[in-house]
């Protein structure tokens, strides 16, 4: 393939009185269509899919339109639905996720790109992208075996340094948003780590031959100028963990107790969208609920757009702030 | 080279289809080989696989294939007609038997095939002993209205039990399923205020309490969680050795649940068994009888057009209240009671 395009680039030139068949065999179109019909296929697949949640959700948007988004019931016997507990959960699971992923991904990418010798780094590298394959169900099994437990041993720590904040109220059961919150992180960590790293590495180094020569120290190359490079990259992983986050279903209906209430508190337990949507879709029996579920998808894909919307102008406002 | 591998990638897909489509023309056109297809409750699913199981090695030409979707898309797949026959452990609604009449133009009849319970499985740390739950005790602990273990209702029904006066943790399942009906029919046979405020359904509005996902979601959560309690499906807590309460039943006993005092449920409740065998048999009277018990049900079309699907399932029937009985204690399941299958019997003469 790679020889034929080579050789029948150069005579292209000649133009349009070229066969069909010998401008797809220059490639260049060929490439062209290929891709488009890629691309055209992702957008299709995205338009049906709003189309379809849009459809199906029909019979719940006109029975309580725009209150669905503020309702705090969700009563499948008197068929009275609201989405407020589940968009609630889902936002504070993954901001949570993202406070705690963040620094330790982004730290890691550092480390693992800049400073550690290459050895180290390469060996790493290959575990933490094994952990991105690993199945969401096995981190929902080590959030109920292991980190569950851990919870309960530092919760009184947690009570006697935060206690005072309502975010740390209640009784603590184990399953609840922190529980919930932190195995999303480790969720989407080495998602952020393995992209950010790739990024830091494709930073020329060019740029830090310059930053050193000017007698910065390695971290202040490495924070100065390496780092504000590869924002971009490092950003857009995080937004990619974070559409993760807000779509994870198996694992954290394993952890966050199922309960959808609107508490502060983050040993509270509660719900997030897609783990009631797996949870209920199968045994939904009427046309309403099947509805008021689906419609809940499109919140979701709602929510998700309104969250990766915000956080980009976040990054937006602060990248033009710094003069990145 | 890449266009020799594709094209033998293509000529062996096309080898593979041709094949299967040959098998396909041979299934249906000869009437060698007949496919039933069968959805529905995820409860009765062990019992059901080793029937179909036993009946093919019975009769190899006769394939049985059913897919454990749940209660609700065995009901959903039935009216719609993608199955031969559905599988539920709740009765259809009067809603979902007329929705059933306009889409199929026939009724659906409803078959009891084995019986389930469920228990109240708790986890209180220093006590080993099996409990005693009244009614009223376990409508107040899920409502939320009894809240501590020594609470009176609880401490009356378990003299000599030191019960702790911790708080009372709830756990229930959270996605819908044919065990939480079961065990909301029974709370709101007991309280009239529960069947009014929260109502009897695969899945409810809870006053208080987490979710686990299927039985060992929320025996997993009781484990783990001092003061829990919950509600399992009875072979589960049998199969794991669980510790499960007794209940108090209509006539005042304290009984527990096993295959006999579920299967006495079924035979007290039969002598008022409706014709098309929709009876929730929960809090049913006598002395012998655990209370929270159910049937789970085949839904089968009153007309089946195909000939030899019909004789297949109505032989099958006869075979499962026969014969199949007898292989139901081996996994745990309680029997029919012997009115019941009589009556099944006779009803099985209705599909046309």
């Amino acid at each position: 393939m790679a020889a034929t395009t080579t050789t029948a680039t150069p005579a292209r030139p000649s133009g349009r009185a070229q066969s069909f068949q010998q401008r797809l065999r220059a490639g260049d179109d060929l490439a062209y269509m290929v891709t488009l019909v890629a691309a055209l296929t992702i957008l299709a697949v995205t338009a049906l899919l709003v189309y379809e949640l849009y459809v199906h959700s029909a019979l719940s948007r006109h029975k309580f339109g725009w209150s669905f988004l503020v309702t705090r019931t969700w009563d499948p016997v008197a068929e009275q639905f609201g989405a407020l507990p589940f968009i609630y959960g889902t936002v504070v699971t993954s901001v949570l996720a993202l406070l705690l992923g963040i620094p330790l991904g982004v730290g890691a990418a550092i480390f693992l790109a800049e400073l550690a010798p290459p050895k180290i780094s390469s060996g790493l590298t290959f575990l933490i992208e094994l952990l991105a394959a690993v199945p969401s169900v096995i981190f929902g099994l080590l959030g109920v075996f292991v980190l569950i437990p851990m919870l309960h041993k530092i919760e009184g720590p947690l009570r006697s340094v935060l206690g005072w904040t309502p975010l740390f109220q209640g009784p603590f059961y184990g399953v609840s948003l922190l529980s919930a919150g932190v195995v999303l992180s480790l969720m989407i960590i080495p998602f952020i780590i393995s992209i950010s790293r790739e990024v830091i590495l494709a930073v020329p180094s060019d740029q830090r031959e310059a930053a050193l020569a000017l007698g910065a120290t390695r971290w202040e190359s490495t924070w100065d100028v390496v780092v504000p490079y590869a924002y971009k990259g490092i950003t857009g992983s995080i937004f990619l963990s974070l559409a993760r986050a807000l779509g994870e279903t198996m694992a954290v209906t394993m952890v966050i107790g199922n309960d959808p209430k609107i508490v502060t508190s983050l040993f509270a337990p509660g719900y997030s969208i897609a783990a009631i949507i797996a949870n209920e879709f199968a045994e939904a029996p009427g046309e309403l609920y099947t509805s008021a579920l689906i419609e809940l998808g499109l919140v979701l894909f709602a929510l998700t757009i309104v969250v990766n919307g915000a956080a980009r102008l976040l990054v937006a406002g602060t990248s033009s702030k710094t003069g990145t | 080279m890449m266009r020799n591998i594709i094209g033998a990638i293509l000529g062996i897909a096309l080898l593979a289809a041709v094949g299967s489509a040959q098998k396909a023309l041979k299934g249906s056109g000869s009437g060698e080989q007949i496919l039933i297809n069968g959805g529905g409750a995820t409860f009765p699913y062990p019992m059901y696989s080793k029937w179909f199981d036993t009946y093919h090695k019975k009769f190899p030409t006769l394939a049985f294939n059913y897919a454990s979707i749940g209660s609700s898309g065995g009901i959903k797949q039935v009216t719609e007609g993608t199955v031969d026959f559905g599988a539920s452990d709740g009765p259809m609604s009067d809603d979902q038997l007329k929705q059933f009449r306009e889409k199929r133009g026939c009724n659906v009849l409803h078959f009891p095939t084995v019986l389930g319970a469920d228990v109240p499985t708790y986890n209180i740390p220093g006590i080993k002993e099996q409990l005693n739950f009244t009614g009223e005790a376990l409508v107040g602990i899920f409502f939320g209205k009894i809240t501590k273990w020594n609470d009176p209702e609880l401490t009356k029904a378990n003299p000599g039990v030191n019960l702790p006066a911790n708080n009372i943790v709830v756990v229930h399942r959270s996605e819908g399923s044919g065990t939480t009906y079961v065990w909301v029919d029974y709370l709101s046979k007991i309280s009239p205020e529960w069947k009014q405020k929260v109502g009897v359904a695969g899945s409810v509005n809870w006053p208080v309490g987490l979710g686990g996902k299927g039985n060992e979601g929320v025996s997993g959560q009781i484990q783990q969680t001092p003061n829990s309690i919950g509600y399992v499906e009875l072979i589960y807590a049998i199969q794991s050795k669980m510790t499960y309460g007794k209940v108090k039943n209509s006539s005042g006993v304290f009984v527990s649940a096993n295959l006999a005092s579920v299967t006495a449920a079924a035979a007290r409740a039969s002598k008022e068994m409706p014709d098309d065998f929709r009876v929730s048999i929960t809090n049913a009277d006598g002395k012998d009888v655990y209370p929270i018990s159910s049937f789970t049900w085949l839904l089968i079309p009153e007309k089946i057009a195909d000939a030899t699907k019909k004789k297949a399932i109505t032989d099958f029937l006869k075979w499962m209240l026969t014969d199949g009985q007898n292989q139901t204690e081996a996994l745990d399941y309680a029997r029919l009671p012997k009115p019941v299958v009589d009556k099944e019997m006779k009803a099985i003469a209705r599909i046309q």
